[in-house]
């Protein structure tokens, strides 16, 4: 099965649970079979199959929630003023400290994240996964990465007060 | 270029989305910048950190044989669905019309078989020296001569009227089974009323209806178990008009 792993952790990430993880990378494998006639060669079949299990996720129960508080987040986050990477913060911070930044942040910013870092895809890519302009997969990884930093700050922040 | 500007474009440049000349003008600058090198170090850390912590979650062997098995399964479903929606009438279509084909080659076989042998035997009564075994114009005479004879009774028409006269019976046989000759005769031309018990193999549940075999003009039908058959050189609308008379009688 192509992918299996990689579809798998996308979705493990997406629903944070792991019965529905299975679930959804079931329905995509089965919908992407289902759909293959659907699928044009020479489009990218990776961005193709991770915007069935994105779709899939995003019609669930799971999805429809997480997605739910999505605006309120975005404009929470915004706007995205330049500030300097702490090299130090990223250095010092731990994989499960990053794992929880990611799992804290609002879903739409993580999957940009994943695909861009975990996956490699390409802007292109995301934006055929996504179904989103170019323009708009530029700026939301940006805005992404800001709320992702920020993260990382408040808990190390909060770990330093807490010490 | 300030490095205002080449920091807004620094994400693209590691995430490798830079325009190639793009790349290496930033790539140039950063070499002479600290503060934009240590920037970028820090860009690039971020995705290596995101990246190892991303790749978190395994899945278990048993989901991916479970899936496995349901998208291998799946399209023979999924074939076997289509099969049904689209080879199933097709095929049904085939077999049924080999079947019609082939029962209606084994009617017509069939038909033609009974059909000619009526034939013969009408052709043999006739050059026969005695064609009929009771000689009588007379229905009331005729009829109760089969008695004993043949194992079924029928009914013959009054032929006041018509144009036919009833020149006599003899007892025949169709596939081994007995059954009544009737000769009737129209306009100089003798026709033959055959009538069995419709149960022989030969004859049940035969085809009914005019049929044009060897020059005779046949009809047949069923009639209260009895099967009739009317074979003559006349026009077929002479046949039918004594069928006629005979299916009011029966």
């Amino acid at each position: 099965m192509p992918l299996f792993d990689q579809l798998y952790n996308f979705a493990r990430w997406l629903t944070k649970d792991t019965a529905e993880a299975e679930d959804l990378v079931q329905e995509t494998y089965t919908k992407a079979l289902r759909g293959f006639s659907s699928f044009q060669a020479g489009t990218n079949f990776r961005a193709w199959i991770y915007r069935i299990l994105r779709n899939s996720f995003l019609s669930s129960r799971t999805g429809l929630r997480a997605t739910v508080a999505l605006d309120e987040d975005e404009a929470r986050l915004l706007p995205a003023e330049s500030t300097t990477p702490e090299s130090i913060l990223i250095e010092q911070a731990s994989r499960e400290t990053v794992q929880q930044a990611l799992a804290d942040l609002p879903v739409r910013f993580r999957e940009i994240l994943l695909l861009c870092e975990v996956e490699e895809m390409s802007y292109q890519e995301i934006a055929e996964t996504l179904a989103i302009p170019l323009g708009t997969v530029m700026s939301r990884l940006f805005r992404a990465r800001k709320a992702l930093r920020d993260l990382l700050r408040q808990n190390s922040e909060g770990g330093q007060h807490g010490v | 270029m300030a490095c205002e500007q080449w920091r807004g474009k620094l994400d693209s440049y590691v995430d490798g989305e830079l325009a190639p000349a793009e790349a290496t003008a930033l790539a140039t600058h950063l070499r002479g910048c600290v503060e934009c090198a240590a920037d970028a170090l820090g860009r690039v850390q971020m995705k290596r950190s995101v990246q190892m912590a991303g790749k978190r979650y395994a899945a278990n062997a048993e989901l991916r044989s479970r899936i496995t098995k349901s998208i291998t399964a799946k399209p023979r479903r999924g074939s076997s669905w289509y099969w049904k929606i689209l080879a199933f009438p097709a095929l049904s279509v085939l077999i049924l019309s080999v079947a019609v084909d082939l029962y209606v080659g084994r009617e017509t076989a069939r038909r033609q078989r009974v059909y000619s042998e009526l034939a013969d035997l009408h052709v043999a009564a006739l050059a026969s020296s005695a064609p009929v075994d009771v000689v009588s114009t007379d229905r009331h005479t005729v009829k109760p001569w089969f008695q004993g004879k043949i194992p079924f009774t029928f009914n013959l028409p009054e032929l006041q009227g018509s144009e036919f006269t009833l020149l006599g019976g003899r007892v025949t046989y169709l596939a081994q089974t007995p059954g009544a000759h009737l000769i009737y005769q129209l306009r100089k031309h003798e026709i033959s009323v055959f009538i069995f018990q419709d149960r022989g193999q030969e004859t049940a549940s035969l085809g009914w209806g005019p049929l044009h075999a060897l020059s005779f003009n046949v009809e047949n039908w069923k009639q209260n178990g009895l099967r009739y058959f009317v074979v003559g050189d006349v026009g077929a609308e002479d046949i039918e008009a004594l069928s006629k008379l005979l299916r009011d009688a029966g």
